[in-house]
């Protein structure tokens, strides 16, 4: 069948796009008159400036030698070397985990699939990792791929329940591998939290982080839109004053004062568990501002509605309510995710050794005396790599839910 | 048989909707209650039972004994706990108001960039939002204050800009000004100037109301202080003189010295926010719909009217509420301050005091009380002006 003329198929009806030759463009965007073209000399030269300094102190100043020296140190602290086998499984897990729940959700080997599946690939092809570290990083990418094979001839009837089961599984053998069970001289001793460190704390703590303080502020941005004043009123008093205060003042109070409210005898919480608590319940009151934004957004008919067609006050927030709510303010959760993210190098404050942390004693080490802007320049660049890709996801996300669109 | 109306049937007590609110407000309470009693409870009795001691302020009058690098008022270790927790609080202060003012101008400079149509500077100001937006404050300012302001040479090879500025791993030494005799009569005369500007503003506002012609009140504002301000200074015989630095032997000698500690949390704080407000600015200016422009340039609107009057306003409103939350972000952020050895108010109350007398929760209180009422405050400020500035809806 043709397509009847007048419809948006038809192209003799689109309106004539114009061509850019490469000089079209350079004058329109460039030099489009004087004081654009002076502009655009300044901005040229500036950036020559700029790269020609970069450029000469990474390839001629910089020594970069402090980096292969401590890359085990910046990728896991402390946690003891013999022992490192089990964060390899941890992340040939992820791998297998990850592949599971793309055929689960997403059912198809898109090109974000590919990407995924090529990082353990391209990170093969840094210079002075070792044969054992790129195998292991080839296994990785190996195990995704099985994951995802595995995962279509799996008897599988609700596939969105399946894939939170298969996550919820794998926190939990992930904790376990990373924390130990049993004595010392098993064949899985303990290894305390405080000696988890590097990439590997700050990547938990975000993550950690984020998925208990999430449901936390959602309660709280509730509590506050809340029809009854005593539960509006506490949630109000809880946000703002968390909110008023510095992370880094919680995070000495959980350090010096958490241990005075719990009664004697109470065994000692570990130094990490109470940063945790500290991040968390900060970053709860910002999601539930944030929340509150959603909330507010969604129109009185919607709630009155709800109750028309006869749902609780308990249904209709969470089939009508919350759905929409969340939906419209996915941007600024995730920017909030990733401040929170951005907020866990404060741990390195309170004696934790965290990525940031773990720079300081790399810097602090006679060994390596004068190399701050070497540690600290990749440090910088891994924490922009995983905050960039939080916010490119969400982007994406945004688009694929519509957001703005219905 | 006579028919019910449903209105009239009242569910049980476990399904109505007036008790279980009230059942479930009563349970939130005790439990919150309950929780702060416990934790109270542990702490008072923790506190007797092991260390002997119980809350009180009285060790605030006690001397303090240690120094603090930098102060804004007179202060030796001979002073009390209470002024070097003023001389904290003044210091960040300090930071945050003049973190503010800076990252504000260069948060709508790199925000105007974005908006170029120039490709290559719009570009660069995306660069420059993205690069420091996703990377960590406390990241970024011990690299400033390790990598950078560290690294600077020794004083005896200090950097030198137009033989008065001089860069070097003490610190920044800049040209200062000492105020003479006839400085506070100079002030007297300053201070006139605003109110006869101030006047003439009102003055022209509501001549500007009466006749729909409103003239240019805060340029016309600014013209008479700078006039007053400048016929003083040449009447008044120097009322302040300027001190440039000069380097002698191992030391800059002369103007003031700004610590390496105090610049490095300064540009930090001021790189960093202005990415924030940078995007905030963008948002703001954006929001204004094409329409207002076109209806401006339509009526005869110049390019410059249109700015100050159509889209500045418009674009304000959307602006003012972000904004202020950087702002107190930037207050709030000062307290890293910590981490590169800046004595703010944190590190001087939270660790300093702390450490020296032990009193935990009367410190925590203090700073805490002081970071909420600083934030609480700035939030009331700009919602003032929130409010001068809001749509007037019927």
């Amino acid at each position: 069948m043709t397509t009847a003329a007048g419809t948006p198929t038809d192209r003799s009806v689109l309106p004539v796009t114009e061509r850019y030759t490469l000089l079209g463009w350079l004058r329109r965007n460039l030099f489009s008159d004087l004081f654009n073209s002076l502009l655009t000399l300044v901005a040229l030269a500036s950036i020559l400036i700029v790269a020609r300094l970069l450029l000469r102190w990474a390839f001629n100043t910089a020594e970069w030698g402090v980096i292969p020296a401590n890359f085990n140190l910046i990728m896991r602290g402390q946690y003891p070397a013999i022992e490192a086998w089990r964060l390899w499984l941890v992340i040939y897990l992820l791998g297998t985990v990850v592949g599971i729940v793309w055929r689960l959700i997403v059912g198809q080997f898109n090109t974000t699939a590919r990407v995924l599946v090529a990082i353990p690939l391209v990170l093969m092809l840094i210079p002075f990792f070792s044969m054992g570290t790129r195998l292991y990083l080839l296994i990785t990418a190996v195990a995704s791929f099985a994951g995802y094979f595995i995962a279509g001839y799996l008897p599988i009837l609700h596939r969105g329940r399946a894939a939170v089961y298969f996550v919820i599984a794998y926190l939990v053998v992930m904790l376990i591998l990373l924390r130990g069970v049993g004595a010392e001289d098993g064949s899985l001793p303990p290894v305390q939290p405080i000696l988890w460190g590097g990439l590997l704390l700050s990547l938990l703590l975000a993550f950690f982080g984020i998925t208990l303080s999430f449901p936390l502020g959602v309660l709280l941005a509730l509590g506050r839109q809340s029809r009854l004043p005593a539960i509006r009123v506490i949630s109000v008093i809880y946000i703002e004053f968390i909110r008023g205060v510095p992370l880094i003042s919680l995070l000495f109070m959980g350090q010096i004062m958490l241990q005075l409210f719990l009664p004697d005898g109470f065994p000692l919480v570990d130094r990490v568990l109470r940063a945790l608590v500290a991040i968390t319940l900060f970053s709860a009151a910002y999601t539930a501002e944030n929340v509150r934004g959603g909330l507010q957004s969604i129109p009185r008919g919607q709630y009155e509605a709800a109750q028309a067609v006869g749902l609780s006050t308990y249904q209709s927030t969470i089939h009508i309510i919350l759905p929409q709510a969340l939906r419209a303010v996915i941007p600024v959760l995730v920017g909030q995710f990733i401040s929170l993210f951005k907020d866990t190098t404060l741990v390195a404050l309170v004696g934790i050794f965290d990525l940031l942390g773990i720079a300081r004693t790399i810097i602090a080490n006679p060994d390596w005396l004068g190399t701050q802007q070497e540690v600290f320049a990749v440090i910088a660049v891994l924490f922009w790599i995983f905050s960039y890709t939080m916010s490119f996801a969400s982007r994406r996300l945004e688009r694929r839910l519509g957001v703005g669109q219905r | 048989m006579q028919e019910i109306h449903a209105s009239q049937v009242r569910p049980p007590f476990y399904r109505d909707e007036r008790v279980l609110g009230i059942f479930s407000q009563l349970l939130v309470v005790i439990i919150v209650v309950g929780l702060g009693l416990f934790f109270y409870n542990n702490m008072i009795t923790g506190l007797r039972e092991k260390h002997n001691i119980a809350i009180t302020f009285s060790f605030l009058t006690q001397t303090a004994g240690f120094d603090i690098g930098e102060s804004l008022i007179e202060y030796s270790r001979e002073r009390t706990y209470l002024r070097a927790f003023v001389v904290g609080l003044l210091n960040t202060f300090q930071v945050a108001v003049l973190g503010i003012i800076f990252a504000t101008a260069l948060g709508i400079f790199v925000g105007v960039m974005r908006l170029s149509t120039n490709f290559l500077v719009s570009k660069i100001a995306a660069v420059y939002i993205d690069i420091f937006r996703n990377i960590p404050l406390l990241v970024l300012l011990i690299f400033w204050a390790q990598g950078v302001f560290l690294k600077l040479p020794r004083v005896a090879d200090a950097i030198v800009l137009g033989d008065a500025v001089y860069l070097s791993n003490r610190g920044v030494a800049i040209p200062w000004g000492i105020p003479t005799e006839s400085w506070s009569t100079y002030l007297i005369i300053l201070g006139a100037g605003i109110v006869v500007g101030a006047g003439l503003a009102y003055f022209l506002r509501e001549q500007g109301k009466r006749t729909g012609r409103m003239p240019l009140v805060t340029l016309w504002f600014i013209v008479t202080v700078a006039a007053v301000g400048l016929i003083g200074w040449i009447v008044l015989p120097q009322p302040m003189t300027l001190d440039v630095p000069i380097l002698e032997g191992f030391n800059t000698q002369g103007g003031k010295i700004l610590s390496q500690q105090f610049m490095a949390l300064l540009s930090g704080l001021i790189i960093y926010t202005a990415a924030f407000i940078a995007e905030v600015v963008r948002a703001g200016i954006q929001s204004v719909s094409k329409g207002q422009r076109e209806a401006a340039t339509a009526l005869g609107l110049t390019a410059a009217q249109t700015l100050r009057l159509i889209i500045f306003p418009q674009a304000l409103r959307v602006i003012i509420p972000p904004l202020t939350s950087q702002y107190l972000n930037l207050t709030k952020n000062s307290s890293l301050a910590i981490a590169i050895g800046y004595p703010d108010l944190f590190a001087v109350a939270g660790n300093t005091i702390l450490n020296q007398t032990g009193r935990e929760i009367e410190m925590f209180t203090m700073i805490m009380g002081t970071y909420l009422s600083l934030s609480l405050l700035t939030s009331l400020l700009m919602n003032i002006y929130n409010r001068r500035i809001r749509l007037v809806e019927r």
